[in-house]
């Protein structure tokens, strides 16, 4: 069971999250890379502003890695998530999984960037010609 | 007993700073200090929810504060 987790404020670098997970062991690696899309409900979208509780967001993404453990048979996994301000195009969260088959390595990604949506504190401000908005923060 | 609170995201914003501090009564609540917030800060009130944070776990409504907690105000996060 190997967990890597980080949050950080300088550019991802993809191949350093997929290494952190690449295994002899491993049949597969499932990557799942979060981008900044140019808009928002046909808005243009010009930046994205993320913000993260740093100490509890790192506690809430270990919780959501020792789970994918507890319900796949996976062998590693690591979590890295940006800060800071994001151009459209820039990557703002990797999540890679290792697993003998692919089976477990998709599905426990796919709860990973699921559960990481509700339950990390993490935050992000998009950034639109004619204003600002928290995402989610208004009903 | 005096407390001071992170805030982040929206809450920073609605709250003034990134940090707060106040006045809460002895043996208070999590429940308690959220329901003195949104008087004292209406517009936190008007979010989806928010959540508040004792020593970097999530908050029951009937967790108990001490000055000493790592306290925050956790609005609607949306990550990745």
């Amino acid at each position: 069971m190997k967990i890597q987790l980080k949050i950080s404020d300088t550019p991802l670098d993809l191949m350093a999250c997929i290494n952190q997970v690449t295994d002899p062991a491993c049949g597969g690696i499932d990557v799942f890379i979060g981008t900044v899309r140019d808009e928002t409900q046909g808005k243009p979208v010009l930046r994205l502003e993320f913000e993260a509780y740093e100490s509890m967001a790192l506690r809430e993404m270990q919780k959501i890695a020792e789970q994918t453990f507890e319900h796949w048979p996976v062998l590693s996994i690591a979590i890295h998530h940006r800060t800071g301000v994001l151009e459209v195009g820039d990557v703002a969260v990797v999540i890679a999984v290792g697993a003998a088959h692919r089976a477990a390595a998709f599905e426990a990604c796919r709860y990973a960037i699921d559960t990481l949506k509700l339950t990390v504190p993490i935050w992000k401000k998009e950034v639109f010609e004619d204003g600002e908005v928290w995402v989610a923060a208004h009903p | 007993m005096k407390i001071t609170l992170r805030a982040f995201g929206i809450a920073k914003e609605i709250c003034g700073g990134s940090t707060l501090e106040l006045e809460l009564p002895e043996q208070a609540t999590a429940g308690q200090l959220k329901q003195l917030l949104v008087e004292q800060y209406p517009r936190l009130g008007g979010l989806t929810s928010f959540l508040l944070g004792v020593n970097q776990e999530f908050a029951e409504p009937d967790t108990r504060i001490s000055p000493s907690d790592e306290l925050a105000i956790i609005p609607p996060v949306s990550g990745g």
